[in-house]
């Protein structure tokens, strides 16, 4: 189906004027003041859509963003978002265990970079969001042992929807698992930091792959862009923790 | 921008050396001699468990007067500092393609920016926009067109005008609704081409789709083939389902040998006929001796103290130097350098590896060719890492020299020489040279961090001789905004910025650059402009072009006084349309006579530099 871009009828310059004028004496509340010079002329330049490879293509009126149906956010992109967010706060709880248990330098200091960019990718997250007039969960951001628990004390969704019903988010670790992780030292806990945290992370990748077959998902750029991020640098660590997962089972 | 590694610093619990430059220099030796090129070799430095000494890279110094430092935030009323620059045009984003509500709303970003004739092509992720820049200082809105996918990078050659397709909402036919379906034969995902010849109303004539998208592509001209443009597509995200094009597969080599990842695509567009634009190969330009695909770096942390690096399985940035027949590749955990005498079999010849980069993300040769510049996007773009307690050395530029042998070897580092608070995404990121005969001189885009104009003609000393930075778009959260890209174009800066617009600068004279040298880069007049196909400056020989390197040789006291006033003089009486052919030549031969005394150690001064000044010299008499 072609791009429906809603037309302006013939007072479409007035509403232009308009449009201008509510940009004018913008303040510091973020609106745009008046344009600059140069955009007086530039009001008057077409608007053109083209067609597919080798048709014509077409004038249209689409002077605010407003006229473009762009695809809008849906549940899928909502319940991915807010899943990610407990998806990575469980993998904080898992790297606060680290100064306590690890000997190994490597898993530390992978651990501390995988913290700080869960972390950051948490604060997008809440962030898209919020933005949208969604609720967000609340998780403990500040460095220490309480890193990644949710703020109401509540465990983590194990659980996110799908189209149709609830569905389990894949490689959460199980209260078990947390358990036997929170009981092991040196060696015998760097070697199922890794174990699980592959798990948990390859479970990260199928929420991404999910996103992408669900119909209408991934649409929105922001949406699109995290993603694709989240594959990307999830991918590149499982790698790495598999190199390092290899010179345990050496020994 | 780029999918970003969001690692980050750990600066926070590693010592600190107490000068950039001890830090620098104690931290590559230890890196050069620890690494050589194998992966396996690299893989070393992180195989024991034990315990491994951190080696902490250098700290930003900076200047505590900087007066970019505390900026008012804003989005259009935002405080700004500039230095040795001169603004002279802002353009807000044309209407309709931004959100007025949402400065960071990544689906009306501004990206890429190309040029032809009078002509300014700005790329973004709902379409682009066409302005007329006869007059810099009033660029003209020629027209908008509507096409979203994102990332919409462009290139431009002749009538025709490239753009890279990523997303899966981009559909062939240009709709703004998306494609529901996850898989469609409505999607496009790799390049778009348009016909241009019409500047108000540009038609799609070609997609050609790609098991990626496109991330960003590079167009190649080559030298001896006036028949085709050669496109190559760097795609960075997932791979799409086969069932949507087939052949299309992820994966690491050992689980699917056929996968699209580990590789470019090379687009084949005849001339005569753009619509049959069609991938023609898929060459796998990691490779090691053994055939193996993923021969480069693996990613990881590579060396103790090191930054986090991503594996070699895709390139962001290939630039092309056609009149080298060389092209450099910024290839996430490598910089690679290229043979594209054949366009369709691009070679690589070698590559280079760096500790402290996360993301190799886009190159630019100087214009001798005997230095590489290549950038790292640490935290993808997105994110503030041009804080102060941002190692000087992440996130930064490495600069290589080049030689006959096509050996790299690394010089130096540059980053922005102040830091950027939490709310400012800053990062090294796009630039093109300004072609200042005698020097190697960039300007380059900090998101927003700014516009930084460096100097790396000595690549270990780098150093900044102007910029422009604004505050941050809001003091309290951090919107994806600042410069993708400034790109230098016949005499003016031309500045992408993300949510504001477009920003347009002139050079100012100042200790570091002078009026001439400034004359002398605008007389270089192109007909048009791709950063990743960087054309060769050349320079005619006229009065400026002597003066500038004049004003090299008296500002490091590489001439004797007397004879840059004899130079003046010559000079003088041929700007005055009385040159005098034979006190030209004289003029000429003294200075090449100094030069030699130079060589032979009688002398003081710049023999290089010299003997540059006499050859011009000698040229405008030829033309009397």
């Amino acid at each position: 189906m072609r791009a429906i871009l809603r037309l302006l009828t013939s007072g479409a310059s007035s509403v232009l004027v308009a449009a201008c004028a509510s940009y004018g004496g913008g303040s510091g509340d973020g609106t745009p003041p008046a344009t600059t010079a140069g955009d007086a002329a530039s009001a008057a330049a077409p608007v053109i859509q083209p067609g597919a490879p080798g048709e014509a293509s077409r004038v249209v009126e689409a002077r605010r963003f407003e006229d473009l149906d762009l695809p809008p956010w849906t549940e899928a992109d909502a319940d991915f978002m807010s899943g990610m967010i407990h998806h990575h706060a469980q993998a904080l709880q898992m790297t606060a265990l680290i100064p306590e248990r690890s000997a190994s330098v490597g898993v530390s200091q992978m651990g501390l970079r995988m913290e700080i960019s869960q972390r950051d990718e948490i604060r997008l997250m809440h962030d898209w969001l919020r933005e949208r007039g969604l609720d967000a969960p609340e998780v403990v951001l500040t460095k220490g042992p309480d890193q990644g628990i949710l703020r109401d004390g509540s465990p983590h969704a194990t659980t996110n929807h799908a189209p149709g019903g609830l569905m389990p988010m894949p490689g959460m670790l199980s209260a078990e698992q947390m358990r036997a992780l929170e009981a092991a030292h040196a060696d015998r806990f760097d070697r199922l930091f890794l174990e699980f945290m592959i798990q948990h992370h390859t479970g990260a990748l199928t929420m991404v792959e999910r996103l992408f077959e669900t119909p209408g998902a991934g649409q929105d750029s922001r949406v699109f862009q995290f993603a694709t991020d989240v594959d990307a640098d999830q991918r590149a660590e499982i790698d790495r923790m598999r190199m390092l997962l290899a010179r345990y089972r050496d020994r | 921008m780029k999918t970003s590694t969001l690692t980050a610093a750990v600066a926070g619990c590693m010592p600190r050396h107490t000068t950039w430059r001890t830090g620098a220099l104690a931290f590559t030796t230890l890196f050069f001699l620890t690494l050589p090129g194998s992966a396996h070799a690299q893989n070393a430095g992180m195989a024991q468990g034990g315990m491994t000494e951190e080696v902490a890279p250098p700290r930003l110094d900076w200047n505590p007067n900087d007066p970019r430092i505390g900026l008012a935030a804003g989005w259009r009323d935002a405080g700004e500092a500039i230095s040795n620059l001169r603004k002279v045009a802002t353009l807000t984003r044309a209407d309709g393609f931004f959100n007025p509500e949402d400065p960071g709303d990544g689906r009306f970003s501004n990206t890429d920016i190309a040029f032809r004739g009078d002509l300014m092509f700005q790329g973004n992720y709902n379409g682009f926009q066409v302005y007329d820049i006869s007059n810099p200082s009033m660029p003209r809105l020629r027209v908008s067109v509507v096409c979203p996918g994102g990332q919409g990078d462009l290139s431009v050659h002749g009538n025709l005008l490239v753009m890279s397709s990523q997303e899966t909402r981009a559909r062939l036919d240009c709709g703004v609704e998306g494609v529901e379906a996850p898989v469609s034969n409505e999607r496009i995902r790799g390049i778009r081409i348009f016909d241009i010849s019409n500047i108000e109303s540009p038609r799609q004539v070609a997609a050609v789709q790609s098991c990626r998208g496109s991330h960003t592509h590079t167009i190649l001209k080559a030298p001896n083939d006036d028949e085709n443009l050669w496109v190559y597509i760097q795609g960075t995200s997932g791979v799409r389902p086969a069932e949507e094009l087939a052949g299309c597969v992820g994966g690491d080599p050992e689980e699917n040998p056929e996968t699209a990842l580990f590789r470019i695509e090379v687009v084949r567009v005849p001339l005569a006929n753009p619509a049959a634009a069609e991938i023609v190969n898929a060459p796998r330009i990691f490779a090691d001796a053994q055939g193996n695909i993923a021969g480069l770096n693996p990613g990881g942390q590579l060396a103790p103290g090191g930054q986090n690096s991503r594996s070699t399985n895709q390139c962001h940035d290939i630039t092309m130097y056609p009149e080298l027949g060389l092209a450099a590749g910024a290839c996430s955990g490598n910089g690679i350098l290229l043979d594209i005498s054949d366009p369709a079999n691009p070679v690589r010849i070698n590559e280079v590896f760096d500790p402290n980069f996360a993301y190799w993300h886009s190159a630019t040769f100087n214009n001798d060719g005997t230095a590489i510049l290549f950038t790292d996007e640490w935290g993808g773009g997105a994110a503030p890492r041009c804080r102060g307690s941002d190692p000087a050395t992440w996130g930064a530029n490495a600069i290589f020299s080049l030689d006959a042998n096509r050996e790299m070897e690394l010089q130096g580092y540059y980053k922005l020489p102040v830091p950027q608070s939490e709310t400012e995404n800053c990062v090294a990121h796009n630039g093109s040279l300004i072609p200042v005969p005698g020097r190697d001189i960039k300007v380059q885009a900090w998101y927003q961090g700014g516009v930084s104009v460096l100097d790396f003609t000595n690549p270990s000393h780098p150093f900044e001789i102007a910029y422009f930075d604004r505050g941050p778009l809001s003091d309290t959260q951090l919107f994806t905004g600042g410069y993708w890209s400034t790109y230098w174009y016949n005499g003016a800066i031309y500045g992408a910025e993300i949510s504001r617009g477009i920003d347009v600068f002139e050079l100012e004279p100042s200790e570091h650059l002078s009026a001439a040298e400034i004359a002398a880069a605008e007389a270089v007049i192109l007909d048009s402009f791709n950063a990743q196909m960087q054309p060769r400056f050349v320079w005619e020989d006229t009065p400026v072009v002597a003066r500038a390197w004049l004003d090299q040789l008296e500002r490091k006291d590489g001439i004797l006084a007397s004879r840059a006033q004899a130079v003046d003089r010559v000079l003088v009486a041929a700007e005055s349309g009385r040159a005098d052919a034979a006190q030209l030549r004289a003029v000429a031969a003294d200075l090449e006579a100094d030069a030699i005394a130079v060589e032979a150690m009688e002398l003081g001064g710049d023999a290089e530099r010299l003997v540059k000044l006499a050859a011009v010299l000698r040229g405008i008499a030829s033309g009397e």
